[in-house]
């Protein structure tokens, strides 16, 4: 072999990042080279963003949170279904007043009431909030979950086979994006419950789950699918997916090895904007009377109670609006800092 | 031109080689476009290739040359099957693979393999060096002795690569690194026939020269035959015992490189010879003929009718527009030089008494320029 081909092809690293850290090198004997990953090199330069760390540890304490309500709960010795207010085991420590408005400052904190009452009823804001953000979050998180996936599998599979298949699946992307995505939420939530329940009777509360799982599923993959098939669409088109062809490869080995670690990108970035929209639309349901009702803790019912209570008791809103304030802000930061991370050309 | 006489017994320099492993017939492409509303048709297509007959022999390398969008690369992208023939006949090795199946086609599949253009887009950036060669070997099932990761090690070595770089990134790697890498994943299956597809365009030109001697190397220690397609006349000509000229989907003149580069017969080729820039002293660079064609290739929706070189050539007649000429050996040519025009031009790239020049534009600039030289 020549030799300036030796001399090209020796030195210990090309192209690395000049802005990022030395990585200490393996200080052994004999020294191997390892490269990086594009996802070592996005980790790098995530750990930089100060902004990106702080909101990832927000997120993760409010997962924390989440899953470790009964826990909190232990704690705070409250739960969310006890009426401190009506309750004849509690009368030795009234809550509220003879108007029903919790007794104390501010919503009625105190000791064994962190954030305060529920007026009228007197039940425990803060247990009430740690569980309700247990229903929203892993409702989210679910319903997320099955909006990507489905957008994905769609996306992939009209973005590399195209032609007719890609056309018939944009048909039918559009023709769910054609919905106006908030009055058929308020208007199918009661249809799709009354397919599992007669109108007549109670419904369980898992099956209300399920059904606003199964709506918000119908009308929120489109946009990943979009995406995916783009994205999907310009690497196709990529000289090494012709390779991997050439090879003998399979289309699925193709979309598996070659395409798809591609789409990650895109897709986790898309995953945590979907994420908090998708806990602001369980909370809008609620709110709007169609999603979780009484006496299921929900982040949503909470405001909708709230605006009830709002004239006499502005109190009451103030920790679970905080708090979701907070989620939203650090969600949506940190999908911000996952696509910096990412694509580092991308500049503020 | 002493390399020749290094070449291995089976690259003869005569134009037919002894045994054939690639042979085309009459193959064609055209790409249908359609149009219309609300109900699409198709309202014509775009005839990238059409009806080129090709060999390649055993260990040969052949050079494909013509100008941009004349259907090299549709070419080579039929021949490796990454596109479907409208019409035709793809021969490997005695079996026909022109409209093979995938599964059909495996077992022949690890034999023709392919270099690309871009190295930056045809290597997988989320892969490692050592999983992008590797995966060929895998897809076929290929189980080298010592284990797949040791053959690729060799294959790294062989191309001019550190053995070390298995566990990089393609991002880690300049332009000319990575086209080595891309050689090196078409050696993983030790195939028969490479069809480089411009491999050295998108490079500078000083690793232009690594790369090729490179190919050259493996075509040599291998016995690998090539399908060379390139614009760059002067690489064809280092690298390729045989060369065929394209214009327009067709192919216009095929022969042995002596028979091309010193003695072309079809205008275009001419043309094209004469358009090369050749450094040397002025009486020296008189010495050569001096074409200048005019305007771009014509449509290939709209092909001209007859000989597609037609429109732009300063021997067209009537009869040239009513027929096509035959890709056909012409009286005075060596064996295996075939020329398709109806009226051929001396066997001489040497200095004719007036140069051609078809753009009225250069010969409006050089006419006012002549009276104060």
């Amino acid at each position: 072999m020549s030799s300036p081909a030796k001399a090209e092809g020796s030195g210990p690293s090309v192209a690395l990042e000049p802005e990022l850290e030395p990585v200490p090198e393996p200080a052994k004997g004999e020294t191997t080279l390892e490269g990086r990953s594009p996802g070592q090199l996005m980790w790098q330069r995530f750990k930089r963003d100060r902004t990106g760390v702080v909101c990832a540890a927000t997120v993760i304490l409010y997962f924390v949170i989440a899953l470790a309500a009964p826990l909190l709960t232990k704690l705070s010795g409250t739960d969310p279904y006890t009426l401190y207010g009506q309750d004849p085991t509690y009368q030795d420590s009234p809550v509220l007043d003879d108007f029903g408005l919790p007794l104390g400052y501010f919503g009625g904190l105190s000791g064994s009431h962190w954030f305060g009452v529920e007026p009228q009823y007197g039940r425990d804001v803060f247990a009430m909030l740690v569980y309700g953000m247990r229903t929203s979050l892993f409702m989210a998180v679910g319903i997320t979950v099955l909006m990507m996936v489905t957008g994905i599998v769609l996306g992939l599979i009209g973005g590399y086979f195209g032609g007719r298949t890609d056309y018939w699946i944009g048909r039918v992307t559009d023709f769910f994006l054609a919905f106006p995505q908030q009055l058929f939420f308020i208007a199918f939530m009661p249809v799709v419950t009354a397919f599992f329940v007669d109108p007549r009777e109670e419904t369980p509360t898992y099956l209300r789950a399920v059904a606003m799982l199964i709506v918000l599923w119908l009308l929120g993959w489109m946009g990943m699918a979009r995406l995916v098939r783009s994205t999907v669409l310009s690497l196709r088109e990529r000289e090494f997916v012709e390779a991997a062809k050439v090879s003998g490869a399979s289309p699925w080995r193709i979309v598996r090895k070659e395409i798809l670690p591609n789409v990650v990108t895109p897709i986790l970035v898309q995953f945590t904007y979907t994420l908090p929209s998708t806990i602001l639309t369980i909370a809008f349901l609620s709110f709007a009377g169609v999603g979780f009702v009484e006496p299921t803790p929900d982040w949503g019912r909470l405001f909708a109670n709230g605006a009830k209570y709002t004239e006499q008791d502005p109190a009451f809103l103030f920790f679970p609006g905080l708090a979701l304030v907070i989620f939203v802000l650090a969600f949506n930061l940190l999908g911000d800092s996952v696509r910096d991370a990412f694509d580092p050309k991308s500049g503020r | 031109m002493s390399d020749n006489l290094t070449l291995p017994a089976p690259q003869g320099t005569s134009g037919t080689p002894a045994d054939a492993l690639l042979e085309v017939k009459g193959l064609t492409k055209h790409f249908p476009i359609y149009g219309g509303f609300p109900i699409k048709r198709r309202v014509g297509a775009v005839q990238a290739v059409d009806g080129i007959d090709l060999t390649v022999g055993v260990g040969e390398s052949v050079g494909l040359v013509g100008e941009s969008g004349c259907g090299k690369s549709t070419t080579g992208r039929l021949i490796t099957r990454l596109l479907e023939p409208t019409a035709g006949s793809i021969t490997y090795a005695g079996q026909d693979i022109t409209h093979a199946s995938r599964r059909q086609i495996a077992p022949v599949r690890s034999e023709i393999q392919m270099i690309f253009q871009d190295p930056y887009s045809s290597l997988n950036p989320r892969q490692t060096v050592g999983s992008i060669i590797k995966s060929p070997m895998e897809v076929n099932g290929i189980e080298p002795e010592g284990g797949r990761e040791k053959k690729v090690r060799e294959l790294l070595e062989l191309v001019g690569l550190n053995p070390e770089h298995y566990n990089r990134f393609p991002h880690e790697f300049s332009g000319g690194q990575r086209q080595r890498i891309g050689v090196a994943r078409a050696l993983a299956l030790n195939p028969k026939l490479i069809v480089a597809d411009e491999p050295v365009s998108a490079l500078d030109v000083s690793i232009q020269a690594q790369v090729v001697n490179l190919l050259q190397e493996v075509q040599r220690e291998l016995g690998i035959a090539f399908l060379f397609i390139a614009h760059d006349l002067a690489v064809v000509r280092h690298f390729s015992q045989r060369v065929a000229v394209m214009y327009l989907g067709k192919v216009v003149e095929v022969g042995d490189r002596e028979s091309i580069y010193n003695r072309p017969r079809h205008p275009y080729t001419h043309a094209l010879l004469s358009a090369v820039p050749e450094v040397g002293v002025d009486s020296e660079a008189a010495d050569r003929e001096r074409i200048r064609l005019s305007g771009d290739v014509p449509s290939p929706i709209h092909p001209p009718s007859g000989c597609r070189f037609r429109t732009r050539c300063w021997k067209a007649q009537d009869k040239c527009a009513t027929e096509e000429p035959p890709l056909v050996q012409l009286s005075g040519n060596g064996d295996g030089h075939l020329t398709a025009c109806h009226f051929p031009e001396d066997p001489t790239t040497g200095s004719r008494g007036d140069d051609i020049v078809m753009d009225p534009a250069l010969m409006a600039m050089e006419e006012g320029d002549t009276p104060e030289a």
